[in-house]
């Protein structure tokens, strides 16, 4: 244990003169002298605790461009997926509800009888709503682009049309149906559209898939640029890293105290990106609707229906907010550990 | 504590700046640690605070062999021990008081347990009205005493001090110097590295003396 030298006079007395007037042999406080809870006046004066990484530190606000960029145009793609998913549906569930009977012309055939019977058999079977067939007016109608006015269906071999609207598309067998009327009424034939059903079905698929492709670009670009910010982000507190490391700071500690800027940050980014993507969803809904009526927007509205992103469109936008801001904290936090086990 | 045996240092593939170091730390021992600039002290302070590794021989830290020693179980360790560097160190967007919290807020301490104990410790190293200053602010002696109090908040079991009075004024080191030994009374080893001939000769330590890499120990 070290003792204190014994100072001759002289320098006892130089160093009377020249120390400071402060209590000479100060003592150490008690360990948790004070834990009854007694108050400092010093205490009110104290701030919040700051940051143990200084925010400005972090890249802030290019970083955050780049996070609301990129979430506002995953945004964009999770509404226009949900626009082209829903038109699909839309498209899908109208063929799926109308099936067509043809009946073709042929030598000594009663044409309306062979009618009046696919009528009759196609009413008995369940899940068929009305059935209808096209009248001659509405055939010559069908038929006017092509053969002009004024004709005469009985002097030509046209095929008759018979319209069968679907109540339950699952109570009804299609191919039963189809059996049938090939059996008993001579020349009919059934086009229940599942050819466009399915092509329409695997251009929505196609749709979704790119959609997801693209979201999933997105948003490695955004960890990618969080990653490189990160790293510039533990350059630029190297001091700050090197200090909590000899206090005795793990690096799980470390981590968390970058992820939490990031966390933030991706918050920020995440939410400013999703709000201006809906605010642009509401605005198109908008616009669909007030020029309702003109041509190009008609051409629109016959596509997809009204262009309006759906509940599950908003929905996808709150999910994307939140990916964001998990992605950019999760990826910084990782990024850390990672640094930090290379640093070592 | 810590028990060096034949340890040597080199940096890459230079020359070996440390040689064939045998020496023993014990518990609630004062030494200091001095030789000319260049010697190796700081070198030897980081190989005590295991911030470096040796390339030969063996180190143990309080009772565990520094080789086998995984990098999980580092910060555990150098909780033990508070160590005052050079340069301070202090983070500049901190205050005073925050700084010297922060080995506390790594613990998972709340604010409100330690906030009292911090406080004491400010106003016994003399900063209790220079707290909530950020250090750009503060003299060269009052930002050493904020890194010595932030080294002793933890009440460590070794404090190393790396010329811990190098920069003040004689008064102020010889101020400095009490309060080791009141630390040291209470029960904390302290290795202090300086080439203040005065302040080696306030005080009758163990000395270990570097010189050209080897170390010479008058008890």
């Amino acid at each position: 244990m070290a003792t204190v030298k014994k100072q001759p006079a002289r320098n006892k007395i130089r160093n009377a003169v020249k120390a400071p007037r402060k209590p000479a042999r100060p003592k150490l406080p008690p360990k948790a002298a004070n834990a009854g809870g007694a108050v400092y006046a010093d205490e009110r004066k104290l701030r919040p605790t700051a940051a143990i990484v200084p925010p400005q530190s972090v890249a802030g606000r290019a970083l955050t461009l780049v996070v609301a960029i990129m979430s506002f145009l995953a945004c964009l793609t999770i509404g226009a997926v949900s626009i082209v998913w829903d038109a699909a549906d839309a498209w899908q569930n109208d063929l799926v509800r109308e099936v067509t009977i043809q009946i073709r012309p042929a030598d000594g055939v009663d044409m309306i009888r062979e009618i009046d019977k696919a009528v009759a058999l196609t009413q008995e079977f369940a899940g068929v709503g009305s059935v209808r067939a096209l009248s001659d007016e509405e055939t010559k109608a069908l038929l006017q682009p092509w053969l002009g006015e004024g004709l005469d269906l009985e002097s030509l071999p046209v095929p008759r049309l018979i319209e069968v609207s679907i109540d339950d598309p699952s109570a009804l067998d299609l191919n039963q149906l189809r059996q049938a009327l090939e059996r008993q009424v001579s020349g009919a034939s059934l086009d229940d559209h599942s050819i466009w059903t399915s092509r329409l079905s695997a251009m929505a698929g196609a749709v979704v898939i790119a959609g997801f492709a693209i979201m999933a670009l997105v948003m490695a670009s955004m960890v990618l640029s969080v990653v490189f910010a990160t790293q510039a982000a533990m350059a630029g507190n190297k001091d700050v890293v090197s200090v909590l490391h000899f206090v005795g700071a793990e690096d799980s500690f470390i981590a968390r105290e970058f992820q939490r800027h990031f966390l933030l940050l991706g918050l920020k980014g995440g939410v400013t990106g999703g709000a201006v993507a809906s605010l642009c969803f509401v605005l198109l809904d908008m616009f669909t609707r007030e020029t309702a009526g003109q041509a190009s927007s008609d051409q629109l509205s016959a596509l997809f229906g009204t262009v309006s992103v759906s509940l599950p469109g908003y929905l996808g936008v709150v999910g994307i907010v939140f990916l964001v801001a998990v992605l950019t904290a999760l990826t910084s936090g990782l990024a850390v550990k990672a640094h930090l086990a290379k640093a070592d | 504590m810590i028990r060096f045996e034949n340890v040597g240092l080199r940096y890459g593939m230079g020359p070996e700046i440390l040689r064939d170091l045998t020496f023993q730390i014990e518990p609630q021992s004062f030494q200091f640690l001095t030789g000319p600039s260049g010697a190796g002290k700081t070198s030897l302070i980081r190989l005590l605070f295991m911030s470096l590794r040796p390339t030969r021989g063996l180190i143990r830290v309080f009772d565990r062999d520094l080789s086998v020693i995984s990098k999980q179980e580092l910060p555990e360790l150098r909780r033990k021990i508070g160590v005052v560097f050079q340069d301070f160190r202090l983070l500049d967007h901190l205050t005073t008081y925050e700084n010297v919290a922060l080995p506390l807020r790594v613990l998972g301490k709340e604010e409100s347990d330690y906030r009292a104990d911090v406080i004491e410790l400010l106003k016994w190293v003399g900063l209790g009205d220079r707290m909530h200053v950020l250090p750009p602010v503060l003299s060269g002696g009052e930002k050493q005493r904020a890194a010595i109090a932030r080294a002793l908040i933890t009440r460590p079991d070794m404090l190393l001090a790396d010329e811990p009075t190098g920069n003040v004024d004689p008064p102020l080191a010889r101020r400095l110097l009490r309060l080791f030994i009141e630390l040291n009374k209470l029960g904390t080893s302290v290795v202090i590295a300086t080439h203040d001939i005065a302040l080696l000769e306030q005080v009758d330590a163990r000395r270990m003396v570097l010189a050209d890499g080897r170390l010479s120990i008058f008890d």
